[in-house]
């Protein structure tokens, strides 16, 4: 069975283990996530289960969303998706004590983005040269040869958005869980912004 | 764990311009002991669980000088050995100074 939650990420902060070692941390606040449905691979190909999570006001749901949480006499929350390989009964819920300190885990989230970006910035293309009458500055040089293959490659790194995809980190450690505030702290930095959605799921499985 | 929430060291009451005696945590194998690190407190930097300070000591007629993060569990007992009576907030300029003028006036 896997071990995946949501979270938001807050913020990132330091902390002292025990051994006296600082380790840098991103703190994740986890509300338990509401088993609103299960996936099973007889009905549906794949074994997931849907959660919701987050607050939201009840007139800003949609009939089909807030449906999902009738059906359990429950109030609706702002995010309904799915978490592949976990089973779960349906209407209890995921909380954050489902990691332990120590545990690896990778985080998904989408990544800040950067908009419509040159080869510089995207790929870490080196820069021409900026005096002399040099107009190459920052741009992306050869893209191919010439009448063969009278094409360009699929792949060829070239301008374009940056940011705002998916990106998942993997093998970051959990430095704490605090199960009363709903927050686990995982050592190094996360994708995304402030309040963004992650998904914090267990290496390995 | 040691994080903002429950931080300890904020009733050590000392400043720079102080002379300050750091009792630090050695681990040599699996033996532990205190070293003592005594010298003039220069600067503290930072807030919150990140905040560290520098001493400087003389040392045989080396001067050394040490960043110590403030909250760490290596550190055992942090003493403050004389107050200094300094105009600023960062004494870097001692270390320009030799001699008499690399001291600090003891406070009143």
């Amino acid at each position: 069975m896997a071990t995946a939650i949501f979270g938001r990420k807050k913020h990132m902060t330091q902390a002292f283990e025990e051994d006296g070692t600082l380790v840098s941390a991103t703190v994740i606040e986890v509300e338990p996530n509401f088993i609103t449905a299960s996936r099973t691979a007889e009905a549906d190909g794949y074994e997931a289960v849907q959660v919701g999570f987050g607050t939201v006001p009840t007139r800003k749901v949609n009939k089909p969303h807030a449906g999902q949480f009738e059906k359990h006499e429950t109030p609706p929350r702002r995010h309904l998706k799915e978490l592949r390989g976990v089973t779960g009964e349906v209407g209890e819920s995921i909380g954050a004590d489902v990691f332990e300190v120590g545990d690896t885990v990778h985080v998904s989230a989408t990544s800040k983005g950067k908009g419509f970006q040159g080869t510089v910035k995207r790929h870490g293309f080196g820069r021409g040269p900026v005096s002399h009458g040099s107009h190459n500055v920052r741009a992306p040089g050869s893209v191919g040869a010439s009448a063969d293959p009278a094409r360009i490659f699929r792949g060829q790194k070239m301008p374009g958005q940056m940011g705002n995809k998916e990106v998942t980190v993997k093998n970051l450690r959990v430095v704490n869980v605090d199960v009363e505030n709903g927050e686990i702290w995982v050592r190094g930095g996360v994708p995304g912004g402030r309040n963004a959605v992650v998904k914090i799921r267990k290496a390995g499985e | 764990m040691i994080t903002s929430e429950n931080v300890q060291r904020n009733d050590v009451q000392f400043r720079p311009g102080d002379t300050v005696r750091v009792h630090y945590r050695v681990i040599e194998g699996n033996r532990e002991r205190t070293q003592v690190f005594e010298g003039l407190c220069l600067a503290r930097k930072g807030s919150g669980i990140g905040e560290t300070f520098i001493v400087r000591k003389n040392s045989f007629g080396v001067a050394v000088e040490r960043i110590f993060p403030l909250h760490s569990p290596k550190i055992a007992r942090i003493e403050v050995a004389s107050r200094g009576a300094v105009r600023r907030a960062k004494l870097y300029y001692i270390r320009e100074k030799v001699g008499k003028k690399a001291r600090v006036k003891k406070a009143k």
